[in-house]
């Protein structure tokens, strides 16, 4: 399998690449679970982004890992310990597939029996994502914003004005090359972004939602950032409306939460939104998916543009301090 | 035969874990942990799976599905999962200018030295 190449490759980048297939492989494996939904996510975040921001990642420190010098054996035998003990834990577990594992008889009959009625959604993991356990839901949402924001404060460098001249002659030098790449990707960049539109109003009746959407339409939005370069992209895309949006996207959700509040009912349910409950919940979970797919879109692009422009940084520094030496000899 | 599956999983995971504590270079580690992370992905969709069962999105004439709780969960866990990664990488960037190498013993030599 992939993984054990990935133990023992040392130059990191096809390391990289085998961690992105690796990904797909096991989006693939998800698709023949049934997973449908997180098979859809897998893909886009684990193939698509994480490969993305390892490679950036890896342009600024190096991509050869030095030969390790301690004995291996002794994580090995760590870990064959922690192996053994969980594969002697298995034994206990039911038969894979079987329908009367203890998994199956708690809360997921009424999920799958009732949640027609209660909240009138065909995709039963968008009800139960965004209704019966909206909460869970908001706290990742809240996760993944102060992910954004720490990298927001490791990374982030004021970006140096740039005169109009210098864009122009610089798009100028780009249009020279990867011509081909540009136009085609330029003619995709549409369907993309609609795409993730569908994908993100669908999700009530398709695989699909406010985390595939976003994370979809950020990768629209990386994709033109790396073609057309990280300048021309900065003048397409407010950075500080991105930040603002993320916080919106999270704000969003949590007022949901307080509108059905103040209408007397409990924190996140939405059948109060409208006047009949079913109408009510569809509402909501329209909402708050789109609280969502706003916050995912903003974060990924702030991750992006941060981690790329760090790298801009310090190439600028680099060449500044070459400019020193050579004034200096 | 009836445990293959979670027997992979944790083949899966001994790989990952390998990664984290046997290699010196903070990306792979970084890449170890998404290893282990999938493993335990692939182990929650695992449980969620029931034989005869289709994906969890009603239709016509269909009544065995699969567990839709474990897919809630796990489909979270991967936006999470990227969020918190790029938070690592982003971490290692920043050790990478503080010191110059994002090798772990060499950090810890420049860390003796300075004490």
């Amino acid at each position: 399998m992939t993984a054990i190449a990935i133990v023992r490759l040392k130059d990191l980048f096809p390391l990289i690449m085998l961690s992105g297939i690796y990904s797909l492989l096991s989006s693939g494996f998800f698709v023949t679970m049934d997973a449908v939904d997180v098979a859809f996510t897998e893909a886009a975040v684990g193939a698509g982004i994480s490969t993305l921001l390892l490679l950036v990642a890896i342009t600024m420190t190096g991509r050869t890992e030095h030969p390790v010098r301690h004995k291996p054996i002794l994580a090995l035998v760590v870990v064959t310990i922690t192996g053994g003990l969980l594969i002697y834990g298995t034994l206990d577990m039911p038969i894979f597939g079987s329908a009367q594992a203890p998994v199956h008889l708690h809360v997921a009959p009424r999920y799958i029996n009732d949640s027609m009625q209660e909240v009138g959604v065909p995709n039963i993991v968008t009800s139960v994502l965004a209704s019966y356990r909206g909460f869970d839901t908001f706290g990742e949402v809240v996760v993944i914003f102060t992910a954004g924001i720490g990298v927001l404060a490791l990374l982030s460098v004021v970006p140096r004005p740039v005169t109009v001249a210098k864009i122009n002659s610089l798009n100028h030098l780009l249009h020279e090359q990867h011509l081909i790449l540009r136009i085609v990707s330029k003619t995709l960049l549409p369907f993309i972004m609609l795409f993730a539109l569908y994908v993100q109003f669908h999700g009530d009746y398709g695989p699909g939602g406010g985390f595939q959407a976003g994370v979809i339409f950020a990768a629209a939005i990386i994709l033109y950032t790396m073609l057309f370069g990280m300048i021309t992209a900065r003048r397409v895309i407010n950075q500080s409306l991105i930040q603002v949006l993320a916080a919106i996207g999270v704000l969003l959700y949590g007022s949901i939460g307080v509108v059905s509040l103040l209408n007397g009912k409990n924190f996140l349910d939405y059948s109060i939104l409208a006047g009949d409950p079913v109408a009510g919940q569809h509402l909501g979970i329209l909402l708050i998916e789109l609280g969502v797919g706003i916050t995912v879109t903003s974060v990924m692009i702030i991750i992006f543009f941060n981690f790329a422009g760090r790298r801009e940084y310090l190439q600028h520094l680099k060449k500044n301090n070459e400019g020193n030496n050579d004034t200096s000899c | 035969m009836g445990h293959y599956n979670y027997w992979i999983v944790i083949v899966l995971m001994m790989i990952g874990f390998y990664i984290v504590i046997a290699h010196g270079n903070l990306i792979k580690k970084i890449i170890g942990l998404g290893i282990f992370q999938t493993s335990v992905f692939i182990l929650y969709i695992s449980m969620a799976n029931v034989d005869g069962g289709t994906a969890p999105i009603f239709a016509e004439g269909i009544c065995q599905y699969s567990n839709p709780l474990p897919h809630v969960l796990i489909l979270t866990a991967i936006v999470v999962g990227i969020a918190t990664t790029a938070l690592g990488l982003a971490l290692t960037l920043r050790i990478k200018e503080a010191y110059g190498t994002i090798e772990e013993e060499e950090i810890q030599e420049k860390d003796n030295l300075d004490c």
